[in-house]
């Protein structure tokens, strides 16, 4: 039963990726061109500004992987192996709430734990740390960011969990729904506290010493030593726009593991025993 | 330990998933592996690298890391 369940969440998890991927390539694979764009012709600004101070000029990165490849063909293999590990991972944690979180039907189970997913795998921590397009993020930074991202992403589900485990005992002395309540708000109080304890990218050591403390990692115009700017900043428009195509993304995917994942899950779970309308009854003992 | 109670009730508040060695192995290989795609998709060749710091594997994933939201350069 568990083998079934997890290889149907691996199976939701392929699909909400490949979706994810369509969605992709048609609205975020222009902007991560742009993106990509914006960062070549500063290269060539900044080359052109260290020529003029005598400075040597570094050569070019040699390409491993064409443009075509990285947006046709990797971001494609790339979201649908993720999906199906998400989905795979999604399954484990339904596996163990079954049974365990209360009187739910598979299905509305399901849909929950894909939410929780959502929320907690993804959308809190980029709360903090938000997507990125290329050329916004420091090369030197790469070991920090990463690592804040996972403490975040870290935080993010233990604090879920807790609050589950926590509202779970709640709700059998005040009733489930001032129980999800009051779980929701200490998960979001908790997150929030971790959210200021943490530093913004731009406070790093390697940032401050190159723009003094700003919040974020975001390029600025690029300046000659006269102070007159000789490349702007980067586009707030393909910024914005890159990052809600990548929530937009995420909810694709995780839509898409809860909706597939909701009706397979259920048919195995109570079709193969007894009607559903028997398996209310006896759950509410 | 072998012997839990089967209680045939249909009900599904009854965990299904018991002190079961098996299926605690299976729940366990599951998350390390899909944690382990994870990574590879996701933080190899950037922060840490498995089999040598050659870039392919940042390269090749390196438009979904930023678009599923992973720190890359």
């Amino acid at each position: 039963m568990e083998k079934k369940l997890i290889l149907r969440g691996a199976l939701a998890g392929g699909l909400g990726g490949l979706l994810a991927f369509v969605f992709a390539r048609i609205f975020a694979e222009p902007l991560i061109q742009q993106a990509i764009d914006y960062e070549e012709g500063r290269g060539e600004a900044q080359e052109k500004l260290d020529r003029a101070a005598g400075l040597a000029v570094g050569g070019h990165e040699h390409e491993i992987f064409s443009r075509t490849i990285q947006a046709d063909v990797g971001i494609g293999v790339g979201l649908i192996v993720f999906g199906v590990a998400l989905g795979a991972l999604f399954a484990v944690a339904y596996v163990i709430c079954i049974g365990r979180t209360g009187n739910i039907r598979p299905r509305a189970l399901a849909l929950l734990v894909a939410a929780a997913g959502f929320v907690g795998f993804y959308l809190v921590p980029f709360m903090k740390y938000p997507a990125n397009p290329p050329a916004v993020g420091n090369d030197d930074t790469i070991v920090q960011r990463t690592q804040l991202y996972l403490i975040m992403v870290a935080a993010s589900l233990i604090l879920m969990f807790v609050a589950v485990v926590l509202g779970q005992r709640l709700a059998k002395r005040i009733g489930t729904w001032p129980a999800s309540m009051w779980a929701g708000l200490g998960f979001l109080v908790a997150v929030g506290v971790v959210m200021l304890v943490l530093p913004p990218l731009g406070h790093l050591d390697a940032n401050v010493a190159e723009a003094g403390k700003r919040a974020t990692e975001t390029p600025l115009p690029l300046r000659d030593p006269e102070g007159n700017i000789v490349f702007p900043g980067f586009p707030a428009d393909v910024l914005a726009k890159f990052r809600v195509y990548s929530v937009t993304a995420q909810l694709i995917l995780w839509a898409t593991i809860g909706l597939v994942f909701a009706p397979l899950a259920d048919r195995l779970l109570t079709g193969k025993r007894s009607g559903s309308a028997r398996v209310e009854e006896t759950s509410a003992a | 330990m072998s012997n839990l109670s089967q209680t045939a009730s249909g009900a599904i508040s009854t965990p299904l998933v018991s002190a079961k060695a098996a299926t605690i192995w299976l729940l366990a290989i599951t998350a390390f592996l899909g944690l382990a795609v994870i990574y590879f998709v996701g933080m190899d060749e950037g922060m840490t690298s498995v089999f040598g710091n050659t870039a392919v594997v940042h390269e090749f994933f390196h438009d979904g890391r930023h678009f599923l939201g992973f720190p890359c350069h």
